[in-house]
């Protein structure tokens, strides 16, 4: 089997803040296969753009890397020199950060700054540079006759078309997108995850796919990582994790979200809301909301194991999942005590 | 204000009702004609019952939000009517419009911006009362009531506590309860869960159905989620571009969408299974331009199936089956 792309071990990192330390990535492991798209899904705050911003080496000024080990291509970022790091970025790993559609500068000519990247970081001649914008536009589906215009011309699904088209300038080996449709309109949404999903086959894309909304990772991804609180509780491949959720928050999270398919049944919220990182529960972080656990899980962390292939889950009772599933579907477990 | 003229009188009717907004300044515009307005409502007829929850849906700018607005008198049309219970809400002032201010209310979309981050939970609870002048003696009872029926503690578990201390989905809580607190015929809920974790937003909407049930209160919508609209609104009405071009009860209007843009928009919606379609959505070109089209049909640019007339005419909405109404000369 051909070696990961990127593989994220045991990753912490810690902000600094006014009220201390808070660790908002905790011992995160997980790998990006050549060629396939990753969706790296949980709720706000739980750090999914913290990894993604680490991994481009663009963390925030009060973040650190507190441990673990980046391994792009077979060699470690966090240990190589920042020089180096710096130079991934662009060429070899490139970053679509969170409402990159806002990100464009409003005075230049939207092909200026895609010229500017191919010429300064890729090192192509103007010319090149030109042609080349002209395809990036045909690949995302925009008229590269409106190369000229300016951002405030564009909507936001296209300036969203415009980002992927940045990032994708200099054929980067790994691309990192952090809610890359979150603010659109669900048809411009679908349009721009077929852009994504058609690219990925054309090109056979590496990608990490930030995002809350687990109906976009159904959509375009081979591979799901789900986070909570700081940690990876459950990875897989897309169709088995949720089909066969194996992790007690993921067997919750199916039964509260409203789905057009189903017969209309009733939603069935989740009891409470992840825990302060700045001062987390010991043991398992999902525990004080998990209608499942053992005294155990209050005070032991529960490992993240493997359980078959590219499966892995983190929680004490994960071999009994089977089970747990079926108790799951009954509203009735989730209730508050 | 005049209370029910009879049971079978609309809780809210609007009739031709259209905003339009000036275009924003620009320099160039020296040297240009006068751009055209922004129809942001657009002759826009609609009526909700006592009791009934109506979902508005459709995509960022075709006028969702300025048509709630403009029910609840937050500002006023440039065309249209708005009957409320009956009476003209053009036409109120002073006590009438103090008491339709009671009777219809506004939920925010952003339960953190909606209340002020100085003011305990108590005091913003208590607020609508002040500022309509409800007799001071009942606002604890009342305030009481609001947090029982979405589902919250008492008081006394909120004393001293600002809304940065409360989570999302209970703040959005609170939120409703702010709401409710006036006793209220009809509200108007704006995204009322889009900020909101998938883990704590089927409570906040499990009780804005129990809250429909339970108080009789008639409710428009907001949203541009299909599945929230169906899991709270038995009837729906779809809008492009501040024209509403399809309505029906919203089981059928899943079933067997009718206007190509309802068509479009139920394919679009994603699904969080594996197995759903992947089939290229019928619709075309991925702009929308809110400025519509000066005459046809404000669809036509992007859609499949349009033919000659439908660059001339403007499709009138039309009653097509019991309940349901469409926009398009091809239904
Ligand atoms: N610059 C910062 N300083 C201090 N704390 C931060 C900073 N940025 C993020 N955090 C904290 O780190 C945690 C993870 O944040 P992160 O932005 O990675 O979450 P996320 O999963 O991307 O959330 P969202 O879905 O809301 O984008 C949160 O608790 C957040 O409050
Ligand atoms: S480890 Fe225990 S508390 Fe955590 S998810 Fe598993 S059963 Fe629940
Ligand atoms: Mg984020």
């Amino acid at each position: 089997m051909e070696p990961p792309v990127l593989d994220v071990r045991n990753l912490s990192i810690e902000y600094r803040t006014s009220r201390g330390i808070v660790r908002a990535v905790d011992g995160v492991s997980f790998s990006v296969p050549k060629g396939a798209i990753v969706g790296l899904v949980g709720e706000s705050g739980c750090g999914k753009t913290t990894v993604a911003r680490s991994i481009t080496g663009v963390l925030h000024q009060s973040a650190r890397i507190a441990g673990g080990e980046l391994v792009f291509k077979g060699k470690d970022l966090v240990a190589a020199p920042a020089k180096e790091w710096l130079e991934k970025r662009w060429r070899d790993i490139s970053f679509i950060p969170q409402s990159a559609m806002n990100s464009l500068d409003p005075v230049y000519r939207i092909g200026a700054q895609l010229e500017e990247v191919l010429v300064h970081r890729g090192g192509r001649t103007r010319a090149e540079a030109r042609s080349r914008s002209s395809e990036l536009f045909d690949m995302v589906g925009l008229n590269p006759a409106r190369l000229d215009e300016y951002p405030h011309q564009f909507s936001g699904g296209m300036r969203q078309r415009v980002a992927i088209a940045l990032a994708l300038a200099l054929n980067p080996g790994l691309v990192i997108a952090d809610e890359p449709v979150t603010a659109l309109d669900v048809i411009v949404q679908r349009q721009i995850l077929d852009v994504i999903r058609d690219l990925q086959r054309k090109l056979s894309l590496s990608m990490i796919l930030v995002t809350h909304d687990i109906s976009v990772v159904a959509y375009v991804s081979d591979k799901i990582v789900v986070m909570y609180a700081g940690r990876v509780v459950e990875t897989g491949s897309t169709a088995d994790v949720l089909e066969r959720p194996r992790h007690p928050y993921m067997m919750g999270l199916t039964n509260a979200f409203p789905d057009l398919d189903t017969a209309a049944h009733d939603l069935v919220p989740i009891d409470g809301s992840p825990p302060d990182l700045a001062s987390p529960p010991s043991g398992c972080r999902f525990a004080p909301r998990c209608p499942f656990l053992l005294p155990r899980c209050e005070t032991d962390d529960p490992a993240s194991a493997a359980m078959g292939e590219g499966r892995s889950v983190a929680c004490h009772r994960a071999p009994e999942a089977d089970d747990l599933r079926a108790r799951a579907k009954e509203s009735a477990t989730w209730l508050p005590a | 204000m005049a209370t029910g003229l009879s049971a079978t009188t609309p809780l809210v009717e609007a009739r031709g009702l259209t905003k339009r907004f000036a275009p924003p300044a620009r320099l160039t515009d020296m040297f240009r004609k006068e751009r055209p307005h922004t129809h942001a409502v657009n002759k826009v007829d609609l009526t909700i019952s006592r009791g009934e929850s109506i979902g508005l849906l459709g995509e960022s700018g075709c006028g969702k939000t300025t048509t709630g607005r403009l029910l609840l008198k937050l500002i006023e049309p440039s065309a249209g009517d708005i009957l409320f219970d009956g009476t003209a809400v053009a036409g109120l002032a002073g006590p009438s419009l103090i008491d339709f201010r009671k009777r219809a209310q506004l939920v925010f979309q952003n339960p953190f911006d909606a209340l002020n981050p100085r003011f305990t939970i108590e005091r913003a609870l208590a607020e609508p009362l002040v500022n309509t002048g409800v007799e001071r003696a009942t606002h604890r009872d009342r305030v009481e009531k609001a947090l029982s029926q979405v589902r919250l503690p008492p008081l006394a578990r909120f004393e001293g506590l600002f809304p940065h201390q409360l989570s999302g989905g209970q703040l959005q809580r609170i939120v409703l309860a702010r709401a409710l607190v006036l006793e209220p015929d009809f509200i108007v809920a704006d995204e009322p869960v889009s900020m909101l974790d998938v883990s704590v937003r089927a409570g906040v909407l499990n009780v804005m159905r129990e809250v429909r049930a339970s108080l009789g209160l008639a409710a428009l919508y907001i949203s541009h989620d299909l599945a929230l609209v169906r899991y709270v609104c038995s009837r729906t009405l779809v809008m492009y571009l501040g024209r509403i071009v399809e309505e029906g009860p919203t089981e059928d209007l899943l079933k067997s969408p009718l206007h190509p843009y309802t068509r479009a928009l139920m394919k679009a919606v994603p699904v969080p299974r594996v197995d759903q379609s992947r089939d290229p959505l019928p619709i075309i070109g991925n702009v929308s331009d809110a400025r519509g089209q000066p005459k046809g049909c404000s669809f036509r640019d992007r859609c499949p199936l349009a033919i000659a007339r439908c660059a001339d005419d403007e499709p009138a909405l039309r009653s097509v089956a019991p309940g349901r109404r469409v926009a398009c000369h091809l239904v």
